[in-house]
């Protein structure tokens, strides 16, 4: 009884916290694409842009719940995994269906306003993007409401 | 052939989805797949019969590691792959009919797939790595097929053991395939011949047949390897019958048969295989008359006939040759119709113990003719094909190239196939004739599906029994030019005229009939094994076994003392300890401070904050606090991370910490209260220990100021990040392409990670679940 009070005490106290949250989640998801994007010519790239958004959902569950962060995902951030590993192997693998080796980076022509030129690594890193952040989160959400 | 033996893996596994079609009665086309390779390999008879020439297919694998996928056809292996296709055939029809109705049999078609793909594979690769992972892949799935009955304690319990002994053999195979590699510089099995006399003058010969014996004897079950082949007669009968007459078992025998022509006929290789040969075809013989389960006696004259084999290889003359591809041939076709016989009789009657079997004749007549077949080719009597394989057999004794042993081989083969003889008749006659039994409940009557496989088996007895000829010139000939460099014509005939191997034949026949007689009285002779049981193999091997494993599970405890602090301690000072000394005794010591810049003023000042942060940390009484201290000295690595022109570290560094205090703080309200260590030996011991440690690093650090790493590999990186990967940020070109592979080896461990964070938490909590 006295733990359940303690927790709601600490609850109440979040309003700013939340506040700040509810503008700060898109910007840091919107500064983790940036950092994501910019890698390539830039200090940057996909691991630090995943872990980035992590730190944006976490702060976001520290704010509100896991279970409320959790909801803003429509599918477990467990399922993250295998959709960025396969995106990674995907881009890694296109190379050989044209005959170049795994992992050969392949560039589209003519480069896309604002993100440069396109290529099998953006792919790629956009994969490792989505590994991270559906470790770091599974790891961490998973830690947290079990532990 | 690689299509083929893909298609056959990916066949298995569709099988696998295929529950409700596997209930239908038109699961028995799926047989059709062994046929096919069956008609297949037919094909390839015209070409190979004559011994001259053999086919080679090469597909390119890991040409950089020489590793290919090439496949050869030549006498030896069209023979292993016919009786393997053919009597997988017969075993896939018998299979199917006699699991009818049992709830995964799709899950055995399965398994049974992936054997036979695997097994074929063995048999034609020509590419040592290859038939490395093909003999690997056979024992998985054996494991998978004698552990079938997994609800039985027993039947895991042998599949485990045929599993450990084999799957030793095939590291002695990996071993064995790695040093001849290095050695003659292919892998190439094909390539080898020509380098058969390298092997054979290196100082390694020995080792290498060592290594190559091991293989083959765990597989084929050579004394004191033999223990698991009668254990794995748990399995369904089906599974006996394939693995143990004519496929699993024999891979051994065709490894040294295959290898014969490259490293054979040397002393070693021929005592080796005549002293294990011979001690596993006595032992193997003597002990099946002694056993009372159809199964039991079947597995140790296998064990016995597999001796055989290797001795026959052992005695290594032309006509051994000869009579060893005879009998390979003579045995499976015997072999595989007495253990599909049995499984009849066992379907039908629910027992093995030929002490209760008997006048069977009235109730399967058709079977009886069977097993009479079968009996008499184990026998030897003439116008059945063991007939041939014995005859030749005591033509190779008789003729040994040295006089003084041939008294001493021609009487070891005389006893093993006297007993023989007795244990093929304890089989084939003992549970048909005699007196009816008293009460017979046939449980299952055979139907065609059973009986056409023994039928199939016991007309090919006798078809090449009476005309030899055929087998010799389709495939006995070839055979035989696999095994000996040179064709030498030896055709078979049914017919040698009296002489001294007729007049063995005879006595064979007459002292088996002997023996048969008194077993068949005897009701218990197990009693007088088993009191050798504690000197057997097996026993000794389970000994070593659980004290292993006290070894490990003491060894782990040590090291595994579930206090985090300790494993950090053990990997600290492991490390201080291996690279202090290898850094002290290699390296000259040299510091070099003239190359390093000055202190700037914020650098002392992030200095200043860390040090007071990590003083902090070592004596605050909260956890919370000595958290964030530790957070704030990790910010501040990031900022000398960022002064000194790294800020694609910096930044990552940065976002790490933050999780890992976000971590700590998760579990931080879940763990027991601060504990004040007032221990002051373990403070200092903790003190010492990390000091030393950052005194290391610190030192390892200005070392490898004064020693200047090679710059090449950086520039190359630095120059050519933008023109191979069209990118500016070298960090990131690296990670994502230069070294791309390296990054998703990475991504794929962390996500095993997080799965094992996940399964691990997750499970416990269903647990809990469970309890409550």
């Amino acid at each position: 009884m006295k733990k359940n009070s303690r927790i709601r005490k600490r609850r109440l106290d979040t309003t700013i916290l939340r506040t700040a949250t509810n503008y700060l989640l898109p910007l840091l998801l919107l500064f983790s694409l940036f950092v994501l994007l910019r890698g390539h010519y830039l200090s940057g790239g996909g691991f630090v842009g995943g872990l980035i958004a992590s730190i944006a959902f976490v702060l976001h569950s520290f704010a509100y719940s896991t279970r409320r962060t959790l909801r803003l995902f429509q599918v477990s951030p467990l399922l993250l995994i295998p959709i960025g590993l396969t995106l990674s192997f995907v881009s890694g693998f296109l190379p050989v269906i044209l005959g170049s080796p795994f992992l050969t980076g392949i560039w589209f022509a003519d480069s896309v306003a604002v993100i440069g030129s396109v290529g099998t690594a953006l792919f790629f890193d956009i994969g490792v993007y989505l590994v991270v952040i559906g470790v770091v989160l599974t790891i961490l959400f998973t830690i947290s409401e079990n532990v | 052939m690689l299509t083929l033996i893909f298609l056959t893996f990916v066949l298995a596994f569709i099988v696998l989805f295929l529950k409700e079609f596997v209930r239908t009665k038109y699961v028995a086309i799926i047989s059709l797949l062994p046929f096919s390779i069956f008609l297949y390999l037919l094909s390839f008879l015209p070409t190979i019969k004559d011994g001259t020439s053999s086919l080679i297919y090469t597909t390119d694998w890991v040409p950089s590691l020489g590793i290919s996928l090439d496949f050869k056809f030549d006498g030896l292996s069209v023979l292993f792959g016919l009786l393997i296709s053919g009597i997988g055939t017969l075993v896939y029809l018998y299979a199917i009919s006699y699991l009818k109705g049992h709830p995964l049999l799709h899950r055995f078609l399965c398994y049974l797939t992936i054997f036979m793909g695997a097994m074929l594979g063995v048999v034609t690769s020509d590419n040592l790595i290859t038939l490395f992972i093909f003999w690997e892949l056979t024992s998985i799935s054996s494991f998978f097929l004698i552990g079938f009955n997994n609800e039985e304690e027993e039947s895991r319990k042998s599949a485990l053991w045929a599993f450990s002994i084999t799957g030793l053999g095939g590291f002695f195979l990996l071993s064995f395939g790695i040093i001849v590699g290095t050695i003659t510089g292919t892998y190439s099995i094909s390539e080898l011949l020509n380098h058969s006399d390298v092997l054979k003058d290196s100082p390694y010969y020995l080792l290498i047949i060592l290594f190559l014996f091991v293989a083959a004897f765990t597989k084929s079950a050579q004394f004191p390897f033999h223990f698991w082949l009668p254990g794995a007669m748990k399995a369904p009968t089906p599974v006996s019958a394939y693995l143990h007459s004519a496929t699993m078992v024999k891979a051994g025998v065709f490894l040294v048969a295959r290898f014969t022509p490259i490293l054979g006929g040397e002393f070693y290789w021929n005592t080796i295989l005549l002293v294990v040969g011979g001690v596993t075809m006595l032992f193997g013989a003597f002990h099946s008359v002694f056993r009372k389960d159809m199964k039991g006696i079947l597995a140790y004259s296998t064990i016995s006939a597999l001796g055989l084999l290797m001795f026959l290889l052992g005695i290594g003359t032309e006509l051994a040759m000869y009579a060893m591809a005879v009998f390979v041939l003579a045995h499976a076709l015997y072999k595989a119709a007495f253990f599909l016989i049995t499984g009849i009789v066992d379907h039908a009657l629910h027992t093995r113990d030929i002490n209760e079997l008997s006048g069977l004749r009235k109730h399967f007549p058709l079977l009886a003719v069977t097993a009479v077949i079968a009996a008499l080719s184990c026998a030897g009597i003439p116008l059945t094909f063991g007939f041939i394989g014995k005859e030749l057999i005591y033509e190779s004794g008789l003729h040994f190239s040295d006089d003084s042993w041939i008294l001493l081989i021609t009487g070891a083969l005389f006893i093993t196939n006297v007993f023989l003889t007795a244990s093929g008749f304890l089989i084939g006659f003992k549970p048909f004739f005699g007196k009816g039994m008293k009460k017979v409940r046939i449980a299952h009557k055979p139907d065609w599906m059973l009986l056409t496989p023994t039928i199939v088996l016991s007309f090919f007895t006798l078809l090449l029994g009476i005309f030899p000829i055929i087998a010799y010139k389709e495939i006995i000939l070839a055979v035989f030019a696999s095994l000996n460099r040179e064709v030498v014509e030896m055709p078979l005939k049914i017919w040698h005229g009296v002489n001294s191997s007729l007049l063995l034949s005879g006595c064979t026949i007459l002292l088996g009939s002997i023996i048969y007689f008194v077993f068949k009285k005897w009701k218990n002779p197990m009693c007088f094994v088993q009191r050798f049981d504690r000197l057997a193999p097996q026993h000794i091997f389970s000994i070593l076994a659980e004290k292993f494993r006290l070894l490990a599970y003491k060894y782990t405890f040590i090291f595994h003392s579930s206090y985090l602090r300790s494993y950090l301690a053990v990997i600290i000072v492991f490390f201080i300890g291996l690279v202090g000394y290898k850094l002290f005794t290699d390296v000259p010591l040299r510091v070099n401070t003239t190359g390093l810049s000055e202190f700037r003023i914020y650098e002392l000042v992030v200095f200043l904050i860390t040090v007071v942060a990590v003083i902090f940390a070592i004596n605050t009484s909260s956890r919370l606090t000595a958290i964030a201290a530790t957070g704030v000295v990790g910010y501040c690595i990031c900022l000398i991370f960022v002064f000194y022109g790294a800020p694609d570290l910096g930044m990552t560094q940065f976002a790490i910490d933050t999780l890992t205090t976000v971590l700590f703080v998760l579990v931080l309200f879940k763990l027991p209260p601060f504990l004040r260590f007032n221990n002051r030996r373990l403070q200092i011991r903790d003190a010492v220990i990390s000091i030393s440690f950052g005194v290391l690093i610190s030192i390892i650090t200005l070392q490898a100021l004064v020693s200047p790493a090679d710059k090449d590999i950086s520039r190359f990186y630095a120059e050519n990040a933008y023109v191979l990967a069209k990118g500016k940020n070298v960090v990131n070109v690296i990670l994502v392409d230069f070294r791309g592979f390296d990054t998703m080896i990475e991504t794929i461990v962390l996500s095993i990670a997080a799965l094992g964070v996940f399964s691990m938490l997750k499970y416990k909590e269903d647990e809990e679940e469970l309890e409550n």
